[in-house]
């Protein structure tokens, strides 16, 4: 017998959470399944905030969801859909007040109200923070609402492929980490709720969980990745371990200093503007300082929260000023602490629309795996923490409506299939013939992609990349026996994520060539202009057995025109 | 380069009938953290070590484990920080061991679930925001920072001798509700904690407050708790018996 639920959610951070509530208000059968214990996820690491115009600063007091929806299309660069931003910024307000409601423990102003601070790419301070623990908060508040309403969650399971009948989804496998058996579920729905691929590059903010491989099970499935190719690279990373210092640093007034103890951000943005331009703006300064030989070591720039004073560090940045100690032994209070870009969010993922619907019947998604697309080009701080909720909800809420239908019947056969292919593959890897170790691969590839699809591009490195990247898939064929252990078998787990990290590297290497201009967070030193006559457009990659077929979809203009980028 | 040896206790229950020692010799890199000495011997030495791990950043409460005689986070202890040459890892003492350094969590989880930790909504609940000050804010400091390490529940010997004890991190997640403005249960919330497997079961050995890895105080909301709990049996307000 399969196991059954109405809905399955995959994925235990803010989007599979607010999904699976939803789905749950709205009196579905809905199971949870996550690879690690929900407080685990990755959305707990989110650290300065999430946006909503709610208008509570003072400085604000013009601020609406019209002016948070034009911040943002402008700072993706105009390739945001539209009404999918409408949707984002116009139910920011409700899903800010539902989380508070909730015991969400928001920074207050004397008057009671949420605090807000300044953060990249907004004219108004409308981020909304908790100290500098927002993910943190969000997270736990999402899981004690989760607690609260019983929500069925199967902790430490992964999703391991998607079963599907004539393009239908029917459910998925399941890899109980605890057990180490496969689990076919049955369901009417499956959401989709994870992370982002950032594990697939060396230099990345993101938690080891963070694999993407979410993101491969839908595209081997047929499910297209939309602006695969759009990559976001958080301009202040701890240098070495690139754990993540929040934009609101900058947003509380620190400044960026090269090895000249000068804040070049003038070079680049207005004096208005400076420290505080989108985050693909910030990182490819700080990438110009250091390479035109202003950086520290070549690696690093400063960033300098000294003048901010004890005070207002503890206050507003605590966390910070704890990484910083832990991390690098260094103290924001009396340091410049060195920071480089870090690989830091997926722009692009799985194809759906502003429902979480994708072009598979019965298949949604939602978060960072989902590109819908709200982030076009580059995603502003604050949007990502807004995205998982905002839509988290709208993707259960649609799923729960798709259930009631009952017009998707249960395929035991599509489950026997889709089982018997992935227990074929446990064997291959189990009965490996190779010397090769999918952990070195692993770590090879991550290198592959920091320097070859990197913060700055060029057609010369692309293909260099996708040759070194088909080398590594070719290796991959020849992997040592991979251990047959049933409990906690991490060996396992990453030979399986390998396969779906060189997809989508691929994925982002094709995707990458074509889009022959620069756009966002994805800059082709060969096309160094935004070229919206050919390329005003998302890129749509599908799986095929030969290799990435690519097309392309229009993006939704609604009230604002392409206009020249400036800051 | 130096060489560091990873002690590490290694236990399979389908295998082993007691846990062991392995050692693991490798090149000590500049600033490695003991969770990435985990993962190099996972990844070169090693491939069926099992340990949890997921942000790196000592905000998840993924890796805590008993490294060379104290509770830590893997991720943020520096291997030089801790002056030696030999680092012996082993999972959190007083806790099932589902394999190697990964623990079952079951009861740490379900001890606080039956705190109900979720926010009892004042009614009638606004439509905007609850108001609530900077000052009634602060009272959410510390208390409602855990990560959910289980460092303090494995130190206490309360909890290791009783699973039913709720434990430094449930109070620790009740004081975080009876803090709250916003919260309406504070009399239910105090009674339960003052039950039998409550607060007055701590023996205030401070173990807790001496490994938080978040520099949190499980022991000083313990002891807030019991001062609440008597102030309010005093007023008539809460009527559980001492």
């Amino acid at each position: 017998m399969n196991l059954h639920h109405d809905i399955i959610v995959v994925g235990g951070g803010l989007a599979g959470l607010r999904a699976a509530l939803q789905a749950k208000f709205a009196g579905a059968d809905v199971a949870l399944i996550t690879k690690v214990h929900p407080l685990r996820s990755h959305s707990g690491a989110a650290e300065g905030g999430i946006n909503a115009p709610l208008a509570n600063n003072p400085e604000a007091k013009d601020d609406n969801p019209e002016a948070h929806a034009y911040d943002t299309v402008k700072g993706a660069d105009f390739l945001a859909d539209q009404d999918a931003v409408d949707i984002l910024t116009g139910e920011a307000p409700e899903i800010i007040y539902e989380t508070d409601h909730w015991g969400c423990p928001y920074s207050r102003y004397e008057n009671g109200k949420i605090a807000q601070r300044y953060f990249g790419g907004g004219r108004y301070p409308r981020t909304c923070y908790a100290a500098d623990r927002t993910g943190h908060y969000l997270l736990h508040t999402l899981y004690e609402q989760a607690l609260k309403h019983q929500l069925k969650i199967y902790e430490e399971w992964m999703c391991l492929a998607l079963a599907t009948e004539d393009g239908v989804c029917k459910g998925l496998i399941a890899y109980n980490i605890r057990e180490g058996v496969l689990v076919p579920m049955s369901a009417q729905a499956v959401i989709m709720g994870t992370g982002g691929h950032g594990r697939i590059y060396r230099n990345t903010t993101n938690a080891h969980i963070n694999t993407g491989l979410a993101m491969s099970i839908a595209y081997w499935a047929g499910v297209p990745l939309k602006d695969i190719e759009i990559v976001q690279f958080h301009p202040t990373t701890l240098a070495r371990t690139n754990i993540l210092l929040t934009e609101g640093c900058r947003g509380e007034g620190a400044y960026l200093l090269n090895q000249d103890s000068e804040r070049f951000m003038k070079r680049y943005v207005s004096k208005k503007v400076m420290e505080l331009a989108p985050r693909d703006i910030v990182s490819r300064s700080i990438m110009t300082e250091i390479e035109q030989g202003r950086g520290i070591d070549n690696a690093y720039v400063y960033l300098d929260m000294r003048h901010l004073g004890e005070k207002k560090i503890d206050e507003k940045l605590p966390g910070t000023r704890e990484l910083c100690l832990e991390f690098i032994g260094l103290d924001p209070v009396k340091d410049l602490i060195p920071i480089q870009p870090g690989q830091h969010y997926t722009m692009g993922g799985i194809d759906t629309d502003f429902w979480g619907e994708t072009k598979m019947k019965g298949f949604y998604a939602a978060g960072e795996c989902a590109c819908i697309s709200v982030h076009g080009g580059n995603r502003l701080g604050g949007n990502a923490l807004l995205e998982t909720l905002v839509f988290g909800k709208r993707t259960g809420q649609k799923a729960a409506e798709f259930v009631k239908q009952k017009s998707n019947s249960p395929s035991p056969k599509a489950l026997d299939e889709a089982l018997k292919k992935l227990q074929a593959k446990q064997q291959e890897l189990h009965q490996g013939k190779g010397t090769e170790n999918h952990f070195d691969i692993k770590n090879q590839l991550a290198q592959l992609m920091v320097e070859k699809a990197g913060i700055f591009r060029t057609e010369k490195e692309l293909l260099e990349g996708k040759a070194k990247l088909q080398e590594l898939k070719k290796r991959v064929k020849n992997l040592a026996p991979v251990s047959q252990d049933k409990r906690f078998n991490f060996d396992f787990i990453f030979a399986m994520e390998l396969q779906g990290n060189l997809e989508i590297s691929e994925a982002i290497f094709e995707a990458a060539l074509v889009r022959q201009e620069s756009r966002g967070a994805h800059f082709r030193r060969d096309f160094p202009k935004r070229d919206d006559l050919n390329w005003l457009k998302h890129t749509l990659v599908n799986w095929t057995p030969q290799g990435p077929k690519l097309c392309s979809e229009p993006v939704k203009i609604i009230r604002y025109q392409p206009e020249e980028r400036k800051y | 380069m130096d060489q560091i040896t990873f002690k590490v206790q290694r236990f399979h229950p389908d295998k082993d009938t007691k846990p062991y020692l392995q050692d693991y010799t490798f090149p000590l890199k500049p600033a490695m953290t003991v969770l990435e000495g985990l993962y190099h011997i996972l990844e070169y030495l090693d491939h069926t070590l099992s340990f949890r791990s997921s942000c790196r950043a000592a905000v998840c409460g993924s890796c805590a484990m008993h490294i060379n005689g104290k509770y830590r986070l893997a991720c943020n202890t520096q291997i030089t920080s801790l002056k030696s040459k030999t680092i012996t890892v082993r999972p959190l003492l007083h806790l099932p061991v589902f394999k190697d350094l990964v623990v079952d969590h079951t009861d740490f989880f379900e001890n606080m679930i039956a705190l109900k930790p979720w926010l009892i909504d004042k009614q009638p609940v606004p439509k905007e925001e609850y108001l609530q000050t900077p000052q009634q804010r602060k009272k959410l400091d510390v208390v409602a920072e855990c990560i959910m390490c289980q460092a303090c529940y494995a130190s206490c010997p309360v909890a290791g001798t009783d699973n039913k004890y709720f434990g430094p991190h449930a109070f620790l997640k009740a004081l975080r509700f009876v803090n709250d403005s916003r919260d309406a249960a504070q009399m239910e919330r105090l009674a339960q904690v003052a039950g039998e497997t409550g607060v007055f079961r701590c023996h205030t050995i401070f173990n807790c407050q001496e490994v938080c890895p978040k520099h949190l105080d499980p022991s000083g909301a313990i002891a807030k708790l019991k001062m609440n709990i008597t102030l309010n049996r005093l007023k008539g307000k809460l009527k559980t018996k001492p």
